[in-house]
């Protein structure tokens, strides 16, 4: 399917308020629009600076250790028997997945701006963890908010952003889980708001976090596509990529969206299926709404109170989703989709036993309707996935789901 | 038509200032808002700010968190919140009220129709935390079609050049948001949120309540010092939970809220009396 649309337009968006169509914009307290605005003018300062260009790519290479890899899972591919599948592969990075990109870019920001003390959300602890990494690096005060139930189930990565020195504060309120996580962030942050920059983890929060997590984020894309190219002799037929928050999946999508022949998926967390309602899926199954900054696609009620959410990923378990997905959804250039618990799970050990790679369960999702894609493909065609990050950090679930005591906890 | 203009005008005439407690609807049960807010006004209180239960109310600490979580597991929303104002309109006419809340209860329910539900209910005027000047304007057009006030906020982080943008578009009042922080925090400067009332009083002659961070009558004095109304919330909310929890009845709570109410109203009249 090609879509005809104004190549220019995707360079476009945001508008100078921060909005993505209807969506994005700045929905804070008061107290929290002065940061914004001077993060914003830093950030239009420093975007097209060679200098600060030149910083985050050393350390995207020296420290990160871009590019990382496309890898034809062949294996795999030839066992669906239908288009080829490449993985690009952000488990490779410096902590295990695509989140330190943006972690990167942000603490050059925060550097820039003078700022000691760094505070991030956090959901499967991968964006924890990279935070917690570059303000080891950085000599920086870290502390990281993450939900109770995901401090549970993430403990391998709690105890690493401690190692790491960061201090983890488990929040206790509503669901316990991600949402609830950002929103003590944004209060930690308001109360902190003249020595604290706040390392939003994905392109979601107010103007102008969704635009520069998406810049930070979209070296992965331009990756892929020169990757593809020197590989294949073409661009791919299709990307596929998880949407939690939605960071991995526009940095694969967005170097590739005026290519109207390049088709794109995003899978949200279909959890015990969409259709029970206990899911994490708001391009799916939501409703426009204004949360955490921004006016997106949320699961909420017909009283506009936010829902709680169901995804055996802590990473993808979130009621809503960035901005720039939500305009792309409407404008029909992305596809948006599920993939159930039980799909995702099937494939964390499809790939793990085919191809020696075991993947983040958030990043299973994406794997899990790669195969349905792939087996409708012919084999001249391709498919690049991201593979978002890997699974160590989801072995304990993985065990206690298949009722193995490891007695590790 | 508001009932704020004409309250903040007779009370400059007498030189008094306003003592605006806020409470969540629904917090614990929806038994009790109404008659509180009754006990409320026979207190002192001038106006009263009734919360919105939210699922994810950013702005509040611990204590009114737990206010919107305790009205939310006994469904309070924003239409039964306007029904328990319906009910407190039956006998009082005159005293105005402010819904405070978050953006997206009234997203959800359209602004138009928020905006004549907050009419036909009472309201006089609305405080939502997260639609700052820059998100506002759909909203507002709304209220000034049902006369509703919109009230924003100023914070000690807002510039010159803000307070001028905001004060130009506000009507009712000015709510200072007297520190960095969620609501209920504890390190009020009281020097500094002079100084800051004397630059927001340069760009309008609205007058400007103080809120985050009273607690007693003693910080309630202070503010009303040079603030045209103080608002009392979080001590409030913790009263009459904590009377409650610890096994107090709805009459033991209201009475608790009406003496904590009536000491800040004292210690606001001694302000302005000498
Ligand atoms: C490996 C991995 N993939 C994906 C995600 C989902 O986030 P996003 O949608 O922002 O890429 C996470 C979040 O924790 C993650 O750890």
């Amino acid at each position: 399917m090609t879509i005809d649309i104004n190549p220019d337009l995707y360079a476009q968006v945001p508008d100078e308020h921060g909005r993505f169509g209807i969506y994005g914009g700045k929905f804070v307290a008061e107290t929290l629009m002065s940061a914004l605005a001077e993060l914003e003018s830093l950030y239009n300062d420093l975007k097209d600076d060679p200098a600060f260009l030149r910083e985050f790519d050393l350390d995207l290479a020296h420290y990160v250790g871009r590019p990382s890899p496309l890898y034809e899972a062949a294996r795999w591919s030839d066992m669906i028997g239908g288009g080829r599948i490449y993985l690009k592969r952000e488990d490779l990075n410096h902590t295990g997945a695509h989140k330190v990109n943006n972690t990167i870019g942000q603490a050059l920001l925060a550097k820039y701006m003078g700022k000691k003390r760094v505070i991030a959300e956090t959901g499967a602890g991968q964006h924890g963890v990279a935070s917690a990494t570059v303000a080891a690096r950085l000599g920086l005060e870290c502390h990281v908010f993450m939900g109770e139930e995901d401090v549970r189930r993430q403990a391998l990565n709690v105890y690493r952003m401690k190692l790491l020195g960061a201090e983890v504060i488990p929040v206790t309120s509503g669901s316990k889980t991600l949402k609830d996580a950002m929103n003590e962030a944004l209060r930690d942050w308001v109360t902190n708001v003249d020595n604290t920059f706040y390392i939003i983890g994905t392109v979601a929060g107010p103007h102008p976090y969704p635009m520069l997590v998406r810049d930070f984020q979209s070296v992965i894309g331009r990756e892929a596509r020169a990757q593809s190219l020197a590989m294949t002799g073409k661009l791919p037929d299709a990307l596929v990529a998880c949407v939690g928050g939605g960071s991995n999946a526009i940095g694969l999508f967005h170097p590739f969206l005026s290519d109207n022949e390049v088709a794109m998926y995003g899978v949200e967390a279909g959890g015990k299926g969409v259709e029970t309602g206990e899911h994490a899926a708001p391009l799916s199954a939501g409703i426009p709404g204004v949360l955490h900054g921004n006016r997106t696609y949320l699961m909420q009620d017909e009283n506009g109170q936010i829902m709680h959410t169901h995804s055996v990923s802590a990473g993808l378990d979130y009621p809503g989703v960035g901005p720039e997905h939500a305009w792309l959804k409407d404008i029909g250039r992305v596809n948006y989709v599920d993939a159930t618990d039980t799909e995702a799970l099937a494939a964390f050990h499809r790939v793990t036993r085919v191809e020696g790679i075991m993947p983040a369960l958030e990043t299973a999702h994406a794997l899990a309707y790669a195969e349905k894609l792939a087996a409708e493909m012919t084999p001249d065609q391709h498919v690049i996935v991201n593979l978002s990050g890997r699974g160590d950090k989801d072995i304990l679930t993985v065990a206690e789901i298949d009722g193995i005591d490891l007695g590790a906890r | 038509m508001s009932r704020l203009g004409p309250l903040f005008e007779t009370l400059r005439a007498e030189n008094r200032r306003a003592v605006i407690p806020y409470l969540v609807a629904g917090d614990p049960d929806e038994a009790l808002t109404v008659p509180l807010m009754h006990s409320l006004v026979g207190a002192g209180a001038d106006i009263i700010e009734v919360g919105v239960p939210f699922s994810d109310p950013m702005s509040e600490g611990p204590t009114i968190q737990k206010g919107h979580e305790r009205a939310l597991e006994g469904g309070t929303s924003l239409l039964s919140t306007l029904a328990l104002v319906k009910q407190f309109r039956e006998t009082n006419v005159e005293t105005p009220l402010v819904l405070m809340g978050y953006a997206n209860p009234l997203e959800r329910k359209g602004y138009a129709a928020v905006a004549d539900a907050c009419a036909e209910a009472g309201i006089d005027g609305l405080i939502t935390v997260d639609l700052p000047p820059e998100e506002v304007a759909a909203m507002n057009a709304e209220l000034q079609r049902q006369n509703i006030d919109n009230i924003f906020l100023i914070s000690p982080t807002t510039s010159d050049e803000r307070v001028a943008t905001i004060t130009a578009q506000a009507s009712g009042f000015i709510y200072y948001v007297a520190l960095k922080g969620v609501t209920g925090a504890g390190h009020l400067d009281t020097d500094a949120v002079e100084a800051h009332l004397a630059t927001i009083r340069q760009h309008t002659s609205l007058p400007v309540a103080v809120g985050f961070g009273i607690k007693d009558a003693d910080t309630a004095a202070t503010v009303a010092g040079c603030a045209d109304a103080v608002v009392v919330g979080s001590a409030l909310v913790d009263l009459v939970a904590n009377d409650l929890i610890s096994g107090g009845s709805h009459t033991s709570a209201i009475s608790g809220a009406h003496s904590l109410i009536s000491s800040i109203r004292n210690g606001v009249n001694l302000a302005t009396s000498n």
